[in-house]
Parts: structure tokens; C-alpha cells; sequence
């Protein structure tokens, strides 16, 4: 009888022993803090960007985790987490230090509005964890405030100027009119964008500035119609987009002249709709309907979300699961090791064909030049874009020979 | 008196050990805005002031310790000490001009200057825009204490909180708050006892000015940036609703009512998503439909009447 015991215990112990072998054999040791990997996503879902990130950049990133598990049934375990930061640079940094400090949380994702973005690019580098910021638009985060713990992924204004200044203007559109939202932001987008347009042999017929949230557009658009110029360039965003679009098309500027936003996405063509938008042009860092790749993702995410994704979500998306096979492959979530694995490697999935992170942190892949559609040829819905242009990835981003970034070394 | 000084007492207890319950940056935040609404409560409450700008005095005092310590290199206290005294001074001003007129003119007066000095912060290349004026070090407190460790920095705020908290409770209680509170219940008869009542106002929005001053500045050194957020008209409306909701008029009102708004704010981002703003709506309509005097001033009606004090 005890020898029996004995025997039985001894036969479970070298079986445990040997299953335990088998087990380690199979898979790296994966060393996590917290023994997992706790990834968060910090967006506006209340106020003005919570179409473009949002609830969305939640779904997105669930997605990503939940594909990822799907497909390299990682032994540990991924949690998501997400905060409504509401476009409040305290609020996110306090949330961020929070995650970092009591919830071990080992990434932040979206981020968007660059105030928020800059404030936790700050706080990760002081905690050393990873900011993978798919949502904010500032430069400012891959130059002075560049961070050894920050990667902006998806788009920058330096992108979106850059890209329609350069390739509108060689498709015979070369003189162009701004018009600028009077602020550091509108300022530097004009800046871009008029820097691109001449170094493509177009010129700069004038600029108008407009207050920040104003209502009346109509005298801006007289002198930008009168101006005769071949482009309008909106170098403004949010609310005065929209405004100034649809004061466009009502004073028939589009007959004429071609409007260029150069902070617009689909989630304004939606609202605004075809017939006020048509042939407008503008860059965008992915869209729905570009190959079957995003297509498939797309039309995936449509029946999660009940509406195409942006490329802040498609973003969110890839950077969440280029993080994670980032992990796996150097078998830690220690931010450094991750951080050096991600800038060695080329990200390819549905979002980015030959992506790359930059010393500076940027991540450069292409971008699109896009021209809405009339809305006779538009054949389903949130069919909105021809694609005029692709713009490689060496061209898209500022270069580095440019960079502002100390970490960059010349 | 001294049941109130040993109710003092503990809750400075309460607020010595808190840090080791609570995540001290959000206790810090709390406590900023704490100043910020007691500032704002020493206008309304007991002057019968209603700003709507005050958030202008928190974001140049924000931008202005930011600076001088980020690109001047101030030590922190002197930060702090320029940034109250610049947001009293711009009191001086935008009071001069605001306490000509009285009610809902000097609300629309306060908003327009502090809405002014918002277009200018947009502006100003200092500022950083929209970006924020990001990255000020936290520096050593007197030149060895590094306020860089959460704890250090902790006590250094509930020390300024004390102080300040200090200073506003023992003015009310001076014969100035009582001409104050005289000015709040009838000016006219201020004014015919003899009192300069244009002076005792401009001195209490001075007053109230700077030590929302100390508060903005404050909470840059906390969190290591000031943005537009602080100097946007929300904040200002913010502040408001964290003042009727603790209990206007109330010395421990705006404290309440500042914790209540900022830990709701804080703890629902993660819990409900885009419904914190509703949430914080029907709080609003809620405390003015049936809570009039405000979460303090109810419990103390209530006290009032359990031990039959009338």
C-alpha cells in the first residue's frame, strides 16, 4: 500500500518534471512584469475626436489582442484596459501614471490630441515603459520632445502637408492659396505645405488667417476665390474644416479651384457627405477599400463598430499587434528591449507594407493622396476616395536629415 | 472652538497618512483644485462675486511657473511665488475693470478678459500653443529636498494647501470677511456705513486671484506641464460646479465639491467611457434641483437640525 503511494507519487512527480521540459522546450521563457502583458488605450470617447479614436481605437485594439491570441497562442496572459482622457492633458497624464504605477500597465496606445500625447510621452519615459501614439498630429513628439520610449505611428501634420503640397502640385495644380488657422498649429502647416509646393516647382499666391473657432467664413473665401489660385489649402482642423468646407461650396469654390485639407479624414467625409466634399483632396495613412488586406480587417471591424475605421483605428490596430509580436519575439515586455527588437524590424500587415521605426521614433510607411468621389460614382457606402497617389515612405515623412530629435545622431 | 480645532486636527491626520491609501498624484490633484474652487468660493461665497474667468488666473500662474522655472531656472518656490503674484496682478487688472458693474455684466466682463488672455496663450510662442508647455522639472524644494520622488512632493502641497487654506479662513473670520459678507447681503447699506465697498472687493478679487494663482502653479509643478485646458473657459464653468456641488459659502464646501468632481472625473474615465460628461450634467442639474446648499451646506442644515440649533 505505501509502496503503491510512493510509486504513484514518484510516477507524478517525473511526469510533472518531464511535462514541465516539454513545455519550456516549446516556448521561450517569456519574463513579464506582472506575468502579463497589460496594454492601454488612452482617447478621447467624449468630445470632439471621439469619432476618430475613440471607442473605435478600443474595439480596434481588442481586436488586435484577440487575433494575436488566436493566432500565436501566446502562453501569457494580454489584458486591455482604456480611459476616457476627455481631451484633458491632466486627466491622461494622471490616468497614465496611475496604469504605470499601480496597474502595471507595460503600453499605452492612441493618445490622440498632442497636448495629452506630448504630457504621457513624458510621464512613460519617466516610468520607463512605451507609448505607441497612434492618434496625435504634432511633430513636436518625433523632434524636440522625442523620447527613447515614444513611437508615433500612424500620421503626422509634417505628413499630411508635405504629401498633397508635393504631389497635388505635380499633377499641374501649382499655385496655391492658404487658408490658416491662426495659431502655432495652422502656422506650421502652412509652413509644410508651402515649403513642399515650392520645392515642387509650384508657388504660393497668398494666405488669409482666421481666428480659431470662427463662424463666418465667407470674407476669407471671397480672397481666396479672387486670389485665382488653382488650390485652397486648408491648413485648419475640427470645426473650422467642417465650417469652411461647406462655406466653399456654397460660394461654388469648387467649380474652379480644387479644396486641399490638410488635416481632414473619413470620418468628416462621412458627416459632411459627397456632394459637399467632392473632389477634394487630401493624404490619409490608410484606407478601407485600398486591396483585399484592408478590406477584409475593414469589413471585420465594420461588423464590430457599425462604421469604417480611420486610419487612427487601423493604426491603433497594427501598432497593438506589431507591440505584442514585438514581445514575443524578445520574450520580455521590458520597454527597452522591445523598443530596440521594434526598430530593427519591418512592420508588415494590412495598415503598413515595409513599415519602419526611425531612430527618432517615427514610424514611416506610405501614405495616400486621395480625391473624394462624385457621388455618382460612388458604388456602396463609405465608398469615398480614387487614390491619386501613393506616396512612398522615404517621401512621406520629414526627413532625417531635418530631425530635431537629440536622439538623432548627424 | 476647540471641538472644531480637534476636527482640524484630524482631518490633517486623515491628509498626513492619505498618500499611503491614495495614489498621491490624484490626492495632489485634488488638493490643487481644492485651492483653486476655496479661491473662487471667497468671491462668490462671501463677496457675492460670480467670475467666470477665474480659470484664467490658473493658467497664467500654470504658464508662467512653467516658464520661469523650465527656461529661467528658478527654484520651485520662487516658480510658485512669481506665478500667484503675476495671477494677482492680472486680478489687479481684469478686478479694476470688472467691479464697475455688477451681476450677470460683471460675470460677462470677467469671461471676455479671461477668454482674451486665452486667445493670447494660443497665441504666444511661449506657451506652446495647443501643444502645452510640456516637460518643467519638478526641481529641489529650497535647494536638497527632490520634489522629483511623489512623496516629497505630497507634503510640499498639502503644506501649501494648509497655508493657503489657512490664510483664506482666517481672512472670513477678520473683520475684513465681515464687511465681505456685508457687501454679499446689501451693498447699499455697506455703502451708507461708510465702507469703500469698490476697494473691499478688488482687494478680495486680488486676493482671491492670487491664491488660484498658487493653485495653477502648483499643479505644473505636480503633473510637469500647463496647457489651454487650464486657461479655457470650461475650467473656469468647472470650478463653478465644484463650488455649488460642495456648498457655496461653506468654508469646507469647495473642498468637498473639488474632490468630488475630480475623483469622479478621474475613476470614471476607465469605467463608463464617453458617459463621464452626462454624468457630470445630471450631478449639476441634480445638486441645483434638490440640493441647493450644496453636499456641506445640506449636512450642516442637517446637524443644525438633529441637535436643534436653529
Amino acid at each position: 500500500m505505501k509502496r503503491k503511494l510512493i510509486c504513484t507519487l514518484v510516477g507524478a512527480a517525473v511526469m510533472s518534471l518531464a511535462a514541465g521540459q516539454s513545455f519550456a522546450q516549446k516556448a521561450p521563457a517569456v519574463k513579464l512584469s506582472g506575468d502579463m502583458v497589460k496594454i492601454g488605450v488612452l482617447t478621447d470617447m467624449s468630445g470632439v475626436y471621439s469619432d476618430l479614436g475613440g471607442q473605435g481605437s478600443v474595439t480596434a485594439a481588442q481586436m488586435a489582442v484577440d487575433d494575436f491570441k488566436a493566432q500565436a497562442k501566446p502562453s501569457w496572459k494580454i489584458e486591455l484596459v482604456y480611459a476616457d482622457h476627455q481631451n484633458k492633458a491632466d486627466v491622461g497624464s494622471n490616468k497614465a501614471r496611475e496604469w504605470y504605477d499601480t496597474q502595471g500597465v507595460d503600453m499605452i496606445t492612441d493618445a490622440l490630441n498632442s497636448a495629452v500625447a506630448l504630457a504621457v510621452s513624458k510621464v512613460t519615459l519617466e516610468k520607463k515603459r512605451m507609448l505607441i501614439d497612434t492618434g496625435a498630429a504634432s511633430t513636436r513628439l518625433t523632434n524636440e520632445d522625442c523620447s527613447p520610449n515614444t513611437v508615433h505611428y500612424v500620421y503626422d501634420t509634417y505628413a499630411l502637408a508635405n504629401g498633397p503640397g508635393k504631389a497635388v502640385t505635380k499633377q499641374g495644380k501649382d499655385s496655391w492659396f492658404f487658408l490658416t488657422a491662426d495659431y502655432a498649429f495652422g502656422h506650421s502647416l502652412e509652413k509644410d505645405t508651402s515649403d513642399a509646393v515650392k520645392a515642387s516647382g509650384g508657388k504660393v499666391v497668398g494666405a488669409v488667417r482666421h481666428p480659431l473657432n470662427a463662424s463666418d467664413f465667407s470674407s476669407f473665401l471671397l480672397q481666396a476665390q479672387s486670389s485665382k489660385a488653382k488650390v485652397v489649402g486648408l491648413a485648419n482642423a475640427g470645426g473650422d474644416t467642417i465650417n469652411s468646407i461647406k462655406a466653399a461650396n456654397e460660394f461654388g469654390l469648387t467649380k474652379n479651384q480644387t479644396i486641399v485639407g490638410l488635416l481632414t479624414t473619413i470620418i468628416d467625409i462621412h458627416a459632411l457627405g459627397l456632394p459637399t466634399t467632392q473632389g477634394m483632396m487630401f493624404t490619409e495613412g490608410f484606407y478601407w477599400n485600398l486591396n483585399n488586406d484592408t478590406r477584409e480587417w475593414s469589413r471585420r471591424f465594420f461588423g464590430k463598430h457599425k462604421k469604417m475605421p480611420s486610419m487612427l483605428h487601423a493604426g491603433t490596430y497594427s501598432a497593438v499587434m506589431t507591440y505584442l509580436k514585438a514581445v514575443q519575439a524578445t520574450g520580455t515586455d521590458e520597454a527597452d528591449a522591445v523598443m530596440k527588437h521594434l526598430k530593427s524590424t519591418t512592420i508588415n500587415d494590412m495598415f503598413a507594407k515595409g513599415g519602419k521605426v526611425r531612430a527618432d521614433g517615427r514610424m514611416v510607411h506610405d501614405m495616400y493622396l486621395v480625391e473624394v468621389k462624385k457621388p455618382a460614382e460612388s458604388k456602396e457606402p463609405w465608398d469615398y476616395y480614387n487614390i491619386k497617389a501613393v506616396i512612398p515612405a522615404s517621401e512621406a515623412f520629414q526627413p532625417m536629415s531635418l530631425s530635431r530629435c537629440p536622439l538623432v545622431k548627424k | 472652538m476647540s471641538r472644531s480645532a480637534i476636527g482640524y486636527g484630524i482631518l490633517l491626520a486623515l491628509m498626513l497618512v492619505a498618500p499611503a491609501v491614495v495614489y498621491p498624484v490624484l490626492v495632489m490633484k485634488i488638493l490643487c483644485f481644492a485651492l483653486f474652487a476655496c479661491a473662487f468660493n471667497l468671491l462668490i461665497g462671501y463677496t457675492g462675486l460670480l467670475s467666470f474667468g477665474h480659470a484664467v488666473f490658473l493658467g497664467t500662474a500654470g504658464y508662467v511657473a512653467g516658464h520661469s522655472i523650465k527656461v529661467w531656472g528658478f527654484p520651485p518656490e520662487l516658480g510658485l511665488i512669481a506665478a500667484a503674484l503675476a495671477a494677482a496682478g492680472l486680478g489687479w487688472v481684469i478686478g479694476s475693470l470688472a467691479i464697475r458693474r455688477s451681476g450677470i455684466y460683471f460675470a460677462m466682463i470677467t469671461l471676455a478678459l479671461a477668454q482674451m488672455m486665452y486667445f493670447f496663450f494660443l497665441q504666444a510662442p511661449f506657451t506652446g500653443g495647443e501643444d502645452g508647455l510640456q516637460d518643467v522639472p519638478r526641481g529641489k524644494l529650497l535647494g536638497f529636498i527632490d520634489l522629483a520622488d511623489d512623496y516629497n512632493l505630497y507634503y510640499f502641497v498639502l503644506a501649501i494647501f494648509v497655508f493657503a487654506f489657512w490664510l483664506i479662513h482666517r481672512t472670513i473670520h477678520s473683520p475684513f470677511g465681515q464687511v465681505l459678507k456685508a457687501i454679499r447681503e446689501n451693498e447699499a447699506r455697506a455703502i451708507s456705513l461708510g465702507y469703500d465697498v469698490a476697494k473691499y472687493k478688488l482687494l478680495a478679487f486680488v486676493l482671491s486671484a492670487g491664491l488660484a494663482g498658487l493653485a495653477g502653479a502648483t499643479k505644473t509643478l505636480v503633473f510637469r506641464f500647463a496647457t489651454l485646458t487650464d486657461a479655457h473657459w470650461h475650467t473656469s464653468g468647472e470650478v463653478v460646479l465644484m463650488t455649488l456641488l460642495g456648498g457655496m459659502g461653506t468654508v469646507f464646501g469647495p473642498v468637498v465639491g473639488a474632490a468630488t468632481i475630480v475623483t469622479l472625473q478621474n475613476e470614471l474615465a476607465d469605467k463608463v467611457g464617453s458617459l463621464v460628461t452626462v454624468i457630470m450634467g445630471v450631478i449639476f442639474v441634480v445638486c441645483v434641483l434638490a440640493f441647493r446648499r450644496g453636499i456641506v451646506g445640506e449636512l450642516g442644515a442637517l446637524y443644525k437640525r438633529m441637535t436643534g440649533r436653529r
